[in-house]
């Protein structure tokens, strides 16, 4: 396959689980705005989306508060952001519409027409009820997009290198999203453990389909140790960062195969997922979540280099 | 009156469109549109578009689709087919004379200037051995028709011509809209055209290319106006769709990069024009090409196809002469007529063309596109002296032809079916093993009343084109 049509299929799925994520953290933005004492920690909820997008910086240079509309406006529609759900969509089309003839015509059509949809949108003078719609449709076409590749495309490189970038993202993004709530800080009154502690922690669930199966495994009550270890460290959870990996060593097998040798992206893979089955989420806590969220977001990268340039220039 | 392929002057139908006819007469109006509407759909949605030049706004624009068939007679065809076979042999000879020994400018064929001074000419060609001596492997040859025995060739295309994909789209559109009228006809197959390129694309790999020849289709990219058709038929030969970055050339052999390191290119099957394939070699701020690959086709390490300079053969001065060359190379009678042409290079030609204006079809020499002419009957006063001026000023940019009474087809359109002007362009494939055509080609039809533009930049539609038993 060609390099070039690889790092499409590549950057073509990350862009689409990408999308999804930016859907998913505004969605826990609104959720969290909705509680009673919302905004009245040191950075507002607003602030956390931005933050954990990795875009609060850029978002600064245009406007001069982070508020339900200017980080909406930002985050999903805007021209300036590259990773605006909008401009996510537009380049994944765009890669999608260089490698055509790698995709299956399902998942063409699912992004042709969920780019032609966007087209047809008046982002602009979307009102509360539809933005909350425009939302969940982009999550929608994130599903059919995953659904497509997964129902249609042939086993060959090409489904492993898109495997790898949905996954490479889905994993860059639970961190992040797990990461929300330590940048949404409680009000000075307001008691860890308490009421608002818990509803930022359900609303963390709730944003990555969660909530129910936490309930699940572990039939208890809401503690940020337990969610950190399903959302890090259980196998069974799909989107947990352990069994993405397993997904990404497996997919970098597979491609390991087709070439007959294995090299830094296979090794990589394996020693960041031998991490996480030799983890114990005691040991993560003491070093501190969000640590350990910031080195596994280093890894993560340095996992996405190593496929660049291992197979895609 | 033009000529009707469908309805005789005197009211009758003619034998190829009896069923057409019937089914036309049988299907309410309501009918025909809402599938003219599915056919729409069926284009947006797989994304079947093409970019027009210029235009902002519509990035990406679809083809008007007729679904009203375009009939030719198995016997009609097989002679289009032997005058078509007989024009693409003139071209590929012609080629290979003036980058070699020249004879039809020692026995004053052509005039020298018209060669070597001609734009589209690569000296770096000449003498160069082209594999299997073949310049031009896909030619696409509009034809007009005029009356029932009557077609005359309007232009070669020699390039990289396009539109193929269209002529293959028509058809499935027609499986799925038309089907009774499919089962009520028997319909000469054209699906197997990707097959026949691939394999006259494989026969032209350099000779000492022993095992499969590895093809890859070489495109400028997405934003060519034509993307669409490389993508298509880069999938349905099987072949890898590349851009420039995606090859190069070490020790005069040419490669793609993979997945699994550098893979060898024998065959190069490239819709960049000759301007940009080569920085090395041709424009040196082209982007889109291969440093070296000009080097690795002189070493006899990969085939072009089309090859470099075919451009020398297909312009409209040139055109005027293939009857000539046709007679001077094989000693036959030409098949296809040419279009009447006068060359405003001449003096006496250029007075009777400038006298005429309003008469004739007015063209620059290196012209495609439906840009840039003049078609005398149909233009304002002010068109005509604006042409009169261009004509002036550098006369041998143009040749003028008489305006043809193209002719039409029943066409679905506002006011329901009418009769409206079409051409067609057969795609002529040249292999070491033969020529190879299948039936029938892309129909163009001019969607306003009267138009002779075909050209889908400028308001054209297609049809599906039928030959039947």
């Amino acid at each position: 396959m060609l390099s070039r049509t690889a790092d499409s299929l590549y950057w073509l799925s990350r862009y689409l689980e990408r999308a999804d994520y930016v859907a998913r953290i505004l969605g826990v933005a609104i959720r969290l705005s909705h509680l009673p004492g919302a905004g009245a920690g040191g950075a507002n909820e607003w602030r956390s989306a931005l933050i954990s997008a990795g875009c609060s910086d850029a978002f600064d240079k245009i406007y001069s508060e982070a508020n339900a509309e200017t980080v909406m406006e930002f985050l999903a529609f805007s021209d300036k952001n590259p990773s605006s759900i909008k401009q996510c969509l537009g380049t994944a089309r765009f890669n999608a519409r260089s490698i055509r003839t790698a995709l299956t015509s399902t998942m063409w059509e699912t992004i042709n027409g969920a780019w032609l949809d966007l087209q047809a949108m008046d982002l602009n003078s979307l009102v509360k009820r539809e933005r909350s719609l425009f939302l969940e449709w982009v999550k929608d076409v994130s599903l059919r997009f995953d659904g497509s590749a997964y129902r249609t495309m042939l086993r060959d490189e090409g489904f492993w290198f898109s495997r790898l970038g949905t996954y490479v993202e889905r994993a860059d993004n639970t961190a992040r999203i797990l990461d929300v709530k330590y940048h949404v800080l409680l009000p000075e009154n307001a008691t860890v453990g308490g009421g608002l502690d818990y509803e930022q922690w359900a609303a963390v669930l709730r944003a990555v389909n969660s909530l129910t199966a936490y309930h699940w495994v572990y039939r208890d009550n809401l503690k940020p140790w337990l969610i950190a270890e399903l959302l890090i460290l259980k196998p069974q959870m799909p989107r947990s960062l352990i069994s993405c990996y397993q997904t990404l060593v497996e997919s970098l097998d597979k491609l390991a195969e087709s070439s007959g040798r294995q090299g830094p992206a296979q090794r990589k893979a394996r020693e960041v997922a031998l991490k996480l089955e030799q983890s114990k989420i005691e040991k993560i806590f003491d070093v501190g979540l969000h640590e350990f969220i910031e080195t596994f977001l280093a890894e993560n990268n340095a996992l996405g280099s190593a496929i660049v340039e291992q197979y895609l220039i | 009156m033009a000529f009707d392929e469908m309805t005789t002057s005197d009211g009758g139908v003619r034998a190829p469109y009896a069923g057409i006819a019937q089914w036309l007469k049988d299907t309410p109006a309501e009918t025909l549109k809402t599938r003219g509407k599915e056919a729409e759909l069926l284009y947006r949605r797989g994304g079947i578009t093409f970019a027009v030049y210029g235009d902002l706004q519509g990035e990406e624009r679809i083809i008007p689709h007729d679904i009203v068939p375009r009939v030719l007679a198995r016997k009609e065809w097989n002679t289009l087919a032997k005058g078509l076979e007989q024009r693409v042999r003139t071209l590929n000879r012609y080629l290979a004379d003036i980058y070699g020994p020249g004879e039809c400018l020692k026995a004053g064929i052509i005039p020298e200037d018209l060669v070597w001074q001609n734009p589209a000419f690569r000296p770096e060609m000449v003498g160069v051995d082209v594999p299997h001596g073949i310049y031009v492997h896909i030619a696409g040859v509009d034809v007009v028709r005029i009356d029932p025995d009557t077609f005359y060739v309007l232009e070669d295309n020699a390039r990289t011509p396009s539109g193929v994909s269209y002529m293959l789209h028509s058809r499935d559109v027609s499986l799925r809209l038309v089907p009774e009228l499919m089962d009520t006809h028997r319909v000469a197959p054209i699906e197997n055209y990707p097959d026949q390129l691939l394999a006259s694309l494989r026969s032209v790999a350099p000779r000492r290319q022993s095992s499969e020849p590895t093809v890859a289709l070489l495109t400028p990219g997405q934003f060519n106006s034509a993307y669409y058709e490389h993508s298509f038929l880069a999938d349905k030969m099987g072949v890898e769709l590349v851009e420039g970055r995606d090859l190069f050339v070490r020790d005069e052999v040419v490669y793609m990069r993979t997945t699994q390191g550098p893979q060898r290119v024998d065959v190069v099957y490239r819709r960049i024009d000759d301007d940009f394939i080569d920085p090395l070699s041709f424009r040196p701020d082209s982007t889109l090409g291969v440093p070296g690959l000009f080097a690795a086709y002189k070493a006899g390490n990969v085939t072009l196809a089309n090859a470099v300079g075919t451009g020398a053969a297909d312009d409209k001065v040139i055109y005027s002469y293939m009857p000539d060359l046709t007679k001077f190379y094989f000693g036959e009678e030409p098949i296809l007529k040419n279009v009447q042409t006068w060359r405003c290079r001449r003096p006496d030609e250029l007075r009777y063309v400038l006298d005429h204006l309003s008469e004739l079809v007015v063209k620059e020499v290196h012209g495609s596109g439906g840009y840039g002419m003049l078609v005398g009957p149909h233009a304002t006063a002010a068109q005509i002296e604006d042409f009169r001026a261009r004509l002036n000023a550098n006369p041998s940019n143009y040749i003028a032809q008489p305006t043809l009474s193209l002719s039409t087809c029943p066409t679905f359109v506002e006011s329901g079916i009418a009769p409206r002007h079409v051409d067609l362009r057969p795609f002529v494939l040249s292999g070491s093993d033969g020529i190879r055509i299948v039936p029938g080609g892309l129909t163009r039809v001019a969607l306003r009343e009267g138009s002779l533009v075909v050209n889908s930049s400028q308001g054209g539609g297609t049809k599906d084109t039928w030959v039947i038993e």
